[in-house]
């Protein structure tokens, strides 16, 4: 098994710092003990992709690294997750401004039923990062820019976000979660809605992210892990079974469980 | 006898069906294949005996009593009747079927009880034909039934048409009991409007319905302008509304969004229970607690508070409505998927933001079609408001002043010395038309919202 502590003493120098450090994170629905003994170490400026046959924890552990899973009654986290060394589960922090600085992307395209306009500049508006309308119609147009659906809506930024395409209404969510800056962008699934066009705009949005944030991205295709993620995590029934530079994952991995899944053996 | 007849239909009925369905399974054991599944050639048979039986005996118990009352008033000797106007023609009826009931007052005149007689023979006799018709009846659908099973026979097209009849019948039941209502109050509100002009009732400002009926009785000179008594509906309605609909809404967010588990399965047996307080209840709660402690508190700031005000009556029905919001907003609210509550947390909104900025606004066609239908409930309101508002109609927006409702006016117009031509009696219909008419409006209004509402995403 994938152990953090032994990584580090190998890590090299000219490594990324480390964004966020999960240790013994167990997550329980009840009492279906869904995370087992995860630990990893996040990195800054990096795409690291977790992958994994379905149902084995991915969208679980993505949503305890902004505390979503704080919204299900009968989940409960254990074990420590810290970003940039602060706690994120201590009493102390409102997981309100966590999620500010750790943005999320759903599976299923969320927007609300407002206008285009209104979805984008809605983390704006909540947070004041707009002293007035120009400076909002700026943060807009550059988070729908890089959403890669500016072309497509910039006529009618007045209409429903719910009138979109489900792949444009997914784009419309990465705007909308890039709007507010965030330092951490977990995707889950993103592309699973979006025609291959729209895949490619979208990782090539992820490529431009990771210059400044760190993008952690569940995906089911083996192909666009390997195309935009610099790391790999393997999770197979709630273990995280390995953890590497993705070249290596792919190439050469050290578990058997990996490489049957990578090789379409299991899963 | 009746009874007989049902019993006897009940009877055919299941032997048609068992007759039909063993046929059908002789046919298919002997290796045909059917076309219907034998079960349908047993529901062809029953359906074809039980709906024009059911018809007419329903039909016979309805019309065989004025085919007798006929009969037996062509009988009577033709001087009596002759001379009778049509109320003493009732009368003589009646004694007739009182004697013919066993109950004798006095000494009848002997053709009564001849008269009587004959009734008490036509009475039985059509009893006897009315099961002889079903047998016989009966019979010979079950029979025609029987001869039609065979393996091409559709019966299960046959089956689904009778079923869809059925079904259209009952759907277009709502529907001409509407426009039965209606008719009714528009005939008597033209009535009305023949002896009050349509200008008056419509624009005038007093409302003093109380005339004489009769010649001699004390009473007013009489005014029937509505529009103080839709002033005092629309005051109760509104005071009612700045109860319900903030304290509605408020515990349906709290119970949909904040409470938890515990406190939500305590506090929504409650809000049943008090959606099922019968509003006579609600009545007495306000006269006796909510108005007296209306007034106390007014007197003790130096307000001027009549026994009866909209104030007491209103907030009572407003109470009355707190479930009713309530459970719409909870709807409403539920009804928004919860992919809209994690995109709206995710992106850093508090609770609160999340309520007032994505939950809410989703929500809020569901919640006006709500909040409009409570109006048209507290607009047609009655058990309260008569016993806990006015009766005089005054020009009055005062919530403090007593006032009085539509609904109240119609029940003491209708109550005690009526007279169907008379405008006093009469402009309670005029009063029900117009309260229709507006709660009709309301609803339309309501219903689109909502409908609009299922568009919102999907
Ligand atoms: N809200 C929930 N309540 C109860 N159990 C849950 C809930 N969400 C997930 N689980 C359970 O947790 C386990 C992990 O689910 P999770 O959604 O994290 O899988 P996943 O790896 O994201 O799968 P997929 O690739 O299909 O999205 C599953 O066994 C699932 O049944
Ligand atoms: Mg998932």
């Amino acid at each position: 098994m994938y152990d953090a502590d032994q990584n580090r003493t190998e890590r090299k120098v000219g490594q990324k710092d480390i964004k966020i450090t999960a240790r013994d994170v167990q997550v329980y629905y009840g009492t279906n003990h869904a995370i087992k003994d995860v630990s990893v170490e996040i990195e800054d400026k990096t795409v690291t992709a977790f992958i994994g046959p379905s149902g084995c924890g991915k969208s679980t552990f993505l949503r305890c690294l902004n505390r979503m899973n704080d919204t299900i009654d009968i989940c409960r986290v254990e074990g420590n997750i810290a970003i940039d060394g602060e706690d994120i589960y201590d009493r102390r922090v409102d997981p309100v401004q966590l999620r500010a600085k750790v943005g999320m992307v759903f599976q299923k395209p969320n927007p609300f039923p407002k206008s285009i306009y209104d979805n984008v500049a809605y983390g704006p508006k909540i947070h004041g990062l707009a002293k007035n309308k120009s400076e909002l119609d700026d943060i807009v147009e550059r988070a729908l820019r890089r959403g890669a659906i500016w072309d497509e809506v910039k006529d009618r930024l007045q209409a429903p976000g719910t009138g979109l395409s489900g792949g444009q209404q997914q784009r419309l969510c990465i705007a909308r979660a890039v709007a507010t800056e965030p330092e951490v962008l977990l995707m889950d699934e993103p592309c699973s809605a979006l025609d291959p066009i729209a895949t490619g705009q979208v990782e090539e949005l992820i490529d431009e992210l990771k210059q400044n944030y760190s993008v952690v991205i569940v995906t089911h295709s083996m192909q666009q892990a390997a195309r935009v993620s610099q790391k790999t995590a393997f999770f197979h029934l709630g273990n995280l079974v390995e953890y590497d530079d993705t070249e290596k994952i792919f190439t050469n991995p050290q578990d058997s469980r990996t490489e049957s899944y990578i090789t379409g053996r299991i899963g | 006898m009746t009874t007989l007849a049902f019993a006897l239909l009940f009877v055919l009925a299941c032997t048609g069906y068992v007759m039909n369905r063993r046929a059908a399974q002789a046919i298919w054991a002997d290796g045909t294949r059917l076309h219907s599944l034998s079960n349908f050639h047993g529901l062809y048979s029953l359906l074809l005996v039980v709906i024009p039986i059911f018809v007419l005996i329903i039909l016979w118990l309805l019309l065989a009593p004025f085919v007798i009352n006929a009969i037996t008033v062509a009988s009577l000797p033709a001087d009596v009747m002759s001379e009778a106007s049509s109320g003493q023609a009732q009368l003589i009826l009646a004694e007739i079927s009182s004697i013919a009931g066993g109950r004798v007052f006095g000494d009848p005149e002997p053709w009564k009880i001849d008269a009587a007689n004959r009734l008490v023979f036509l009475n039985e006799a059509s009893s006897y034909a009315l099961v002889a018709a079903v047998v016989v009846l009966g019979a010979a659908l079950a029979y025609f039934a029987r001869q039609r099973v065979s393996a091409e026979f559709r019966a299960r097209q046959r089956v689904e048409t009778m079923v869809s009849g059925l079904m259209i019948f009952c759907a277009t039941v709502a529907i001409f009991t509407t426009i039965g209502i209606i008719a009714a109050l528009v005939f008597e509100t033209w009535k009305f409007f023949s002896m009050v002009p349509f200008t008056e009732f419509l624009f005038g400002l007093n409302w003093e319905p109380q005339i004489p009926i009769r010649e001699g009785q004390i009473a007013g000179a009489g005014a029937f302008g509505w529009l103080p008594v839709i002033l005092g509906t629309l005051v109760i309605t509104a005071v009612a509304l700045i109860v319900a609909v903030p304290t509605g809404l408020m515990s349906a967010i709290y119970l949909n969004e904040f409470a938890p588990k515990s406190v939500r399965s305590v506090v929504k047996p409650f809000l049943e229970i008090l959606a099922g307080v019968p509003t006579v209840v609600y009545g007495f709660f306000a006269i006796l607690v909510v108005a007296p402690a209306i007034r106390s508190f007014g007197q003790s700031i130096g307000l001027d508070v009549s026994p009866n005000t909209a104030l007491a009556a209103g907030s009572v029905m407003g109470v009355m409505l707190i479930p009713f919001i309530s459970s719409f907003a909870d709807d409403a609210l539920s009804a928004v998927p919860n992919a809209l509550r994690e995109g709206s947390l995710a992106m850093g909104a508090t609770r609160g933001e999340m309520m007032t900025t994505v939950l809410f606004p989703a929500a809020i066609p569901g919640i006006v079609g709500g909040v409009l239908l409570a109006v048209s409930r507290a607009i047609g309101e009655t058990m309260i408001v008569v016993m806990a508002a006015g009766l005089i109609a005054k020009m009055t927006i005062n919530p403090l002043d007593s006032v009085t409702t539509v609904t109240v006016q119609i029940v003491t117009l209708l109550i005690g010395d009526t007279s169907f031509d008379n405008p006093k009696t009469l402009a309670a219909f005029a009063l029900g038309l117009m309260l229709f008419l507006v709660t009709l409006l309301i609803n339309v209004f309501a219903l689109r919202i909502v409908r609009k509402y299922r568009e919102a995403y999907d």
